[in-house]
């Protein structure tokens, strides 16, 4: 991947798969250079034998092809600067009341190898176009700037006849998003 | 800036749009394949293209773009495929941007379908 957010955009689509209805995408960015990403989502979650498999190039829940790249991918692109990644679930059937996800990727900026983090707001109003039903937070902290946004405040305005897939709506997520980066 | 107030406006302004696009049957879906090797590929300004697209030239009352997974011919992708009632499907492949805008423009919004875009024109010249 050219970029850590179509990183961030891959792997959160295993989140949309795994029914979830709240999806969390933290960024946070320390003074010595390391960059921590969380994505963590209440959808079924794997059981242990999955878990292990999904580092697996060769394991994929897809049909039409029998590799499935993105967590193997993203741990390429951490791994390569000196990082790791951690994946931690909590299937439904044993957890009925917390399942979920969390995938945990640490990054150390000044690597050379480091893949730069690119447009994350992109990723970001792609995986609400495509999901406009799911909520999405997005936190992303660094020693200079703090960046935060939620679906949940916006749906509360749109109320039920606009859906967050707009392309109006999209856009305004998008302005709202890039002036906090201003 | 942004402000909460301008998406209110943005949802009045929308409520009748939906309606009416809910009722058209002359609707056009716009589907992009953003599985892992659609996004390595560039789906994603692809998809932006498009869906920018779309609305500059005010045709979302009856055009949606939408996501979908792996298609299965990941050495094309990005792969944009158009569903259109009552005419087959058209697959364009190795997408770009620019090839995008054409697309809306010729054939979302002209009604002729971007030959030397399509999955047929790319295997034939091979």
């Amino acid at each position: 991947m050219k970029e850590l957010s179509l990183n961030i955009l891959d792997i959160a689509k295993n989140s949309v798969t795994a029914g979830a209805k709240h999806i969390g995408i933290l960024l946070h960015e320390e003074a010595d250079g390391w960059l921590t990403l969380t994505i963590q989502d209440d959808g079924k979650g794997m059981d242990e034998e999955t878990l292990r498999r999904v580092t697996d190039p060769f394991y994929t829940t897809r049909t039409t092809r029998k590799v499935g790249m993105g967590i193997p991918l993203l741990t390429l692109a951490a791994e390569q600067t000196g990082g790791t990644v951690t994946i931690r679930s909590r299937p439904k059937e044993t957890h009925p009341d917390d399942h979920g996800t969390e995938v945990l990727a640490t990054f150390q900026t000044r690597h050379l190898d480091f893949t730069p983090l690119g447009n994350v707001t992109d990723s970001l109003c792609v995986l609400i176009q495509g999901n406009p039903e799911i909520d999405f937070t997005f936190i992303h902290t660094a020693p200079t700037f703090s960046v935060a946004f939620s679906t949940e405040e916006i749906r509360q305005i749109l109320g039920n006849e606009v859906s967050l897939a707009e392309y109006e709506v999209i856009a305004w997520i998008r302005g709202y998003i890039e002036q906090q980066y201003e | 800036m942004k402000s909460l107030a301008e998406l209110e406006a943005i949802r009045e302004k929308m409520k009748g749009k939906v309606a009416i696009r809910d009722t058209a049957d002359n609707t056009v879906r716009v589907v992009v394949g953003m599985a892992t090797c659609g996004i390595a590929a560039g789906a994603r300004p692809v998809l932006n293209a498009l869906a920018e697209a779309v609305d500059k030239q005010q045709l979302s009352d009856h055009v949606t773009v939408t996501q979908t997974g792996c298609i299965g011919i990941c050495q094309f992708e990005p792969v944009v495929e158009v569903f259109e009632q009552g005419k087959e499907k058209v697959t364009y492949v190795k997408m770009s941007p620019e090839k995008a805008r054409k697309i809306v423009e010729e054939h979302i919004k002209g009604g002729k379908v971007v030959t030397e875009y399509t999955i047929g024109a790319y295997k034939d010249a091979k």
